[in-house]
């Protein structure tokens, strides 16, 4: 087990360094340096200076290893449009952009598990059909459109929910979180119930193909045969096995929930780290973009080793593959 | 000879068996009718939505079903620039179908290629192809997209380009677990044996075995595709607006939508999800088809 979490760390590492040369290769050498980390509106004189001062004119391993140890030190460049540094307006950003996709997650996992139970237990019947139609849908409609309905049928011709934005927040532990306050819960509905939707279809057709092949497994048959109530079948040995697979699912497409969340944060205008990315290409605010990428890159490595440890701790066989 | 003579059967075998599912075939029709409609656009839309001397500002934003200023009407409306929205559609789902279609056969083409030759290669070419795929496709594709677009900047070539980045991962993976199954074969090693040269091993005798699987994956891809381009034209990182696709024409009404003209971002959007649904039916009716371990 240890030697699995060493291996994985290591091959983490490895990522994070290769995202890395990447972003710095996207950042220098595509583009102009000068022109992606100095102001455009700097005269000769602050552009020389300021060449000088990022070691532009040094050799290209030397710009990496200074590109390399200011990413590690937290110091991505000041922003061309706030004058404070990317990282202070990302960070700052991140509580409202995970609070959306967790509670993303959690709508798509409360309706998903249940439904795709019941498609999987009876899967010719006109209720799984239904539910299995709807998830055909869910995958097939885009993300943003949606968005737009929703805000057109229950803002803007029932008027029950508030159009955009984020409303009031409360302070828990330090942190601004929209939760805990009635008018806060109206202003989040809306986004995180748009940005659950494509996972909730995902985890209906994930949870009803592991229910129908484990119904048909010999541990059910021969739960049936020493008279276990079906409903106890159910709980104590279908329920366990589908939950490893929805687990992992869960967990990875977690990370694609924060990308996601670029699409729906500016369509409900949600103050995330997506909607400040979005806002930073049309500025052309290159370090809050460069910024936005390695932290978007460093949670995402950290997501999938969370996963992977986690997947080894639930399924057995993958400790004992690994020792072998 | 024989070979030639034979091969027809499994294809109308598989044709015929697409046919049977009445839902697979209505999409089928619906996908071919929404084709024709784009590759015509020019010719069935009353309007050419982008030649500004045809637009009249003073029809702008009317509701469905209005009569134009030049005698016509508005079957779904129009715009904020008095442009015909059913016109407008139309050319927007050429662009949508075009950009769709051409960036999943170059990505396609691509991760065959890269698939096929790390296959055949093995060792630590191998490895380190994989290596990449697995770096790849554990960020999810928008994110890749909005990376590359935000460096590079917009046009149609860009977005091409990403979603050819986006998607070759894809096909590469694809086509190398089913190559390693086919390369062990013996009719592999009878060609081996004939002389045949690696290049010809390759492409004649293992990639036609290797790529039912492959349609089926590129098909759902064309779906995928389409609406990732959709979703980064409506973040304003797509297409130019002199080259609007449909997910620009929904961006464009957002800003009526509030006051409640719906019909400039909802109209668009139904074409964008018609277009994906038959896509993604027709993708998972061949999925069963090609699948030999469902017959």
């Amino acid at each position: 087990m240890l030697n699995y979490i060493l291996r994985r760390l290591c091959w983490s590492m490895l990522a994070l360094l290769a995202m890395s040369l990447l972003v710095f290769a996207g950042v220098y050498a595509i583009g102009n340096p000068v022109d992606i980390l100095v102001n455009p509106q700097a005269d000769q004189a602050e552009i020389t200076r300021s060449i000088a001062q990022l070691g532009l004119d040094r050799p290209l391993w030397q710009q990496y290893w200074h590109f390399l140890k200011g990413a590690l030190g937290g110091d991505l460049g000041i922003s061309f449009v706030a004058g404070v540094p990317a990282i202070t307006l990302i960070l700052e950003r991140l509580p409202a952009t995970l609070e959306l996709a967790l509670l993303a997650m959690l709508i798509a996992v409360a309706l998903g598990v249940p439904l795709g139970l019941l498609a999987g237990l009876k899967p010719e019947s006109w209720p799984a059909r239904t539910i299995m139609a709807g998830s055909i849908l869910g995958f097939s409609l885009p993300t943003f459109w949606v968005g737009l309905m929703l805000i057109l049928l229950f803002s803007v011709q029932l008027g029950w929910l508030p159009t955009t934005g984020r409303g009031p927040t409360v302070e828990l532990l330090g942190i601004p979180v929209s939760f805990l306050s009635w008018e806060g819960l109206r202003h989040l509905i809306l986004p995180a119930t748009n940005l659950a939707l494509f996972k909730l279809a995902l985890l209906i057709r994930l949870v009803r193909a592991g229910t129908r092949e484990a119904m048909l497994q010999d541990y059910v048959r021969h739960a049936r045969a020493k008279g276990v109530a079906e409903h106890d079948i159910l709980r104590v040995h279908v329920l366990p096995n589908i939950l490893i697979p929805v687990v992992t699912v869960a967990g990875l497409e977690f990370g694609s929930l924060l990308a996601f969340a670029v699409v729906t944060e500016t369509v409900f205008a949600w103050p995330g780290m997506g909607k400040l990315l979005i806002d930073s290409i049309g500025l052309l605010d290159r370090p809050v973009i460069v910024a936005y990428l390695l932290v978007t890159v460093c949670l995402f490595i950290l997501i999938n080793l969370v996963v992977d440890l986690l997947y080894a701790a639930l399924d057995p066989r993958m400790r004992l593959g690994s020792q072998s | 000879m024989s070979a030639m003579i034979a091969a027809p059967s499994p294809l109308r075998e598989a044709s015929a068996s697409f046919v049977r599912d009445r839902i697979a075939l209505a999409a089928m029709v619906l996908l071919c009718l929404l084709l024709t409609a784009a590759l015509g656009a020019s010719l069935l839309s009353p309007q050419n939505p982008y030649d500004l001397a045809q637009l009249d500002i003073l029809d702008a934003r009317l509701a469905p079903g209005s009569a134009s200023s030049a005698g016509g009407t508005y079957w779904l409306g129009s715009d904020g620039q008095g442009r015909d929205l059913l016109s407008a559609i139309l050319y927007g789902l050429r662009i949508s179908l075009g950009v769709g279609i051409l960036s999943t056969l170059v990505a396609l083409a691509l991760g065959l290629a890269i698939g096929l030759a790390s296959a055949r290669a093995g060792g630590w070419i191998d490895a380190l192809v994989m290596r990449v795929v697995d770096l790849q496709l554990s960020f999810p594709s928008i994110l890749v997209a909005l990376i590359l677009l935000a460096v590079a900047g917009q046009g149609v070539d860009r977005i091409i380009v990403a979603l050819i980045v986006v998607q070759w991962a894809y096909y590469a993976r694809t086509v190398r677990g089913a190559a390693l199954v086919e390369l062990k074969r013996e009719y592999v090693d009878a060609a081996v044996c004939a002389g045949y040269g690696e290049a010809r091993i390759l492409f004649r005798h293992v990639l036609p075995n290797v790529l039912p699987p492959l349609i089926v994956v590129a098909t759902v891809q064309v779906a995928h595709a389409i609406a990732l381009e959709a979703t980064l034209s409506f973040l304003g990182l797509g297409l130019p607006i002199t080259e609007p696709s449909l997910g620009l024409l929904i961006a464009n009404g957002y800003t009526y939508l509030l006051a409640g003209q719906y019909w400039i971002s909802m109209f668009p959007g139904l074409a964008l999800l018609l277009t994906i649904v038959a896509i993604n039916l027709v993708g998972d009716r061949l999925r069963d088809v090609l699948n030999p371990r469902l017959q």
